[in-house]
């Protein structure tokens, strides 16, 4: 059997994000599949990460698959200086897929190249996550009924959002349009600009949001971390201007929807919960759908 | 007066003369290329040679050594400018330069201190990014490490 390990979001092609799409609604409309029966999944997660575990947990339940793992490796032989190649190749005997999340940059990389059973990244530190990339694409398409040509504003910390570098890369491939909305020090990094630039996608820079949000159809908030500015006046300066208000949304598109990857501080208030545009809870419920297409694709069970 | 500058550094009757390498990297090169391992062939340097392009330069003369060109690009990213002078019977046989590789393995550390392959013994992979200035993208964490910033894998 032929696998690909997912570890990065640019792993995947535009019709391998299509494919992911389509079988993330196949799941939410027949969401009992037991494809994977008599098969077993693997949860390492090396740091703590609940909701993501659980997330991919329900989603190996649904498939009929059963889940061994660890929720955080200080009980487990990693903490008695176990290295990450042998945990791999040990839990590669026991299971048919490893879902991994690591506090360590490149490790769910390095892991697909010495594992035997496909990996999934659950996240691996600061780089990539990419099954809450392919979340937030199919929240965009099941609002929009597409992902092609859309206004994607961005707002909040765009400089180290990992959530937010890897949706430009995947929104790349479908004539979007982009808005970015931070605070001069965490406005987006060049790099990305560049990335931009050279495919000849749009983009527009704003540092207020208020004004900036009535023609997106597409609204993704994260959250401003105190810890990120060197100097704490500048995050007093900043903190409130990035709080979305259910007053500011009178104007925007109706078809326009609120993403943000949670959990939420401060950056959403509460009154805009019960806003139609809100629509960060069921982006969560898309989650177990969309990790059920991603370990089908992975396993190519479908 | 013509000869001074090659009069440096003894001639050798066959081996590689590599010139043009820029002094403070002299031994970034010794490394990489292991010359420090090698225990059969006789090896003389100039270090702190006056030069033209590079202000302060090195070279290299190692007697009865053929490199491949896969070993020798592998200083390319020390030593961009390198010229090597093949030899044969006290004859400059063939003239070469170093091309920068497109993949280096398990030469340069990544600089990123949360990189995986800085906490567990894992052989570094960087693909060579040139767009106007060469940085080292790291295969694993993808994180940039640039040319100024690298240090050498220990071996
Ligand atoms: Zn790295």
């Amino acid at each position: 059997m032929k696998y690909k390990s997912l570890v990065a979001i640019d792993d995947y092609s535009k019709d391998d994000y299509l494919e992911i799409m389509d079988l993330a609604a196949y799941f939410e409309k027949n969401p009992v599949q037991k494809l994977l029966d008599g098969k077993v999944a693997a949860t390492l997660f090396f740091e703590p990460s609940t909701r993501t575990r659980l997330s991919f947990e329900s989603a190996v339940n649904r498939l009929g698959g059963k889940v061994l793992g660890f929720s955080d490796s200080s009980q487990t032989s990693v903490s008695k200086g176990e290295t990450l190649k042998d945990t791999i190749l040990m839990v590669g005997c026991y299971v048919d897929l490893i879902i991994m999340r690591h506090p360590l940059e490149g490790a769910a990389r390095y892991a697909s190249e010495i594992s035997k059973v496909p990996i999934i990244n659950a996240g691996d530190g600061a780089n990539q996550h990419p099954s809450q990339c392919l979340l937030d694409l199919y929240s965009i398409t099941k609002t929009q009924g597409t992902l092609e040509n859309l206004k994607i504003t961005m707002v909040g910390d765009l400089k180290y959002g990992r959530t937010v570098h890897s949706l430009i890369m995947a929104l790349s491939h479908f004539n979007p349009t982009f808005s970015f909305i931070a605070p001069e020090e965490l406005r987006l990094p060049e790099e990305y600009r560049t990335f931009l630039q050279q495919r000849n996608i749009p983009f527009e820079e704003h540092t207020e949001l208020a004004p900036n949000i009535n023609d997106c159809d597409i609204l993704y908030m994260t959250r401003v971390q105190r810890e990120r500015f060197a100097d704490p006046l500048e995050y007093e300066k900043v903190k409130n201007v990035y709080i979305l208000k259910n007053s500011m949304l009178d104007h925007t598109k109706p078809n326009m929807k609120i993403l943000h990857p949670l959990p939420r501080v401060n950056e959403i208030s509460t009154d805009v919960d019960d806003n139609p545009k809100a629509y960060y809870f069921e982006q969560a419920q898309n989650g177990v759908y969309t990790r059920q297409a991603i370990i089908c694709k992975v396993l190519q069970l479908k | 007066m013509k000869n001074t500058k090659t009069l440096s550094v003894s001639a050798i009757e066959n081996g590689t003369v590599i010139d043009h390498i820029p002094a403070q990297n002299l031994f970034n090169v010794i490394s990489i290329l292991g010359l420090d391992q090698l225990t059969e062939s006789q090896i003389t340097f100039g270090y702190n040679l006056p030069s033209e392009k590079l202000g302060r330069k090195a070279i290299i003369k190692i007697a009865d050594k053929f490199f491949e060109d896969i070993e020798v690009d592998k200083i390319a990213l020390v030593a961009p400018h390198a010229k090597l002078n093949i030899i044969r019977n006290y004859e400059v046989v063939e003239k070469r330069q170093v091309n920068v590789p497109e993949q280096i393995f398990n030469i340069a550390r990544c600089m990123n201190p949360k990189c995986i392959t800085n906490h567990e013994n894992i052989p570094t992979k960087f693909r060579v990014i040139n767009d106007g200035k060469v940085k080292l993208k790291c295969c694993y964490c993808e994180k940039d490490t640039d040319i100024e910033h690298m240090k050498l894998v220990n071996k």
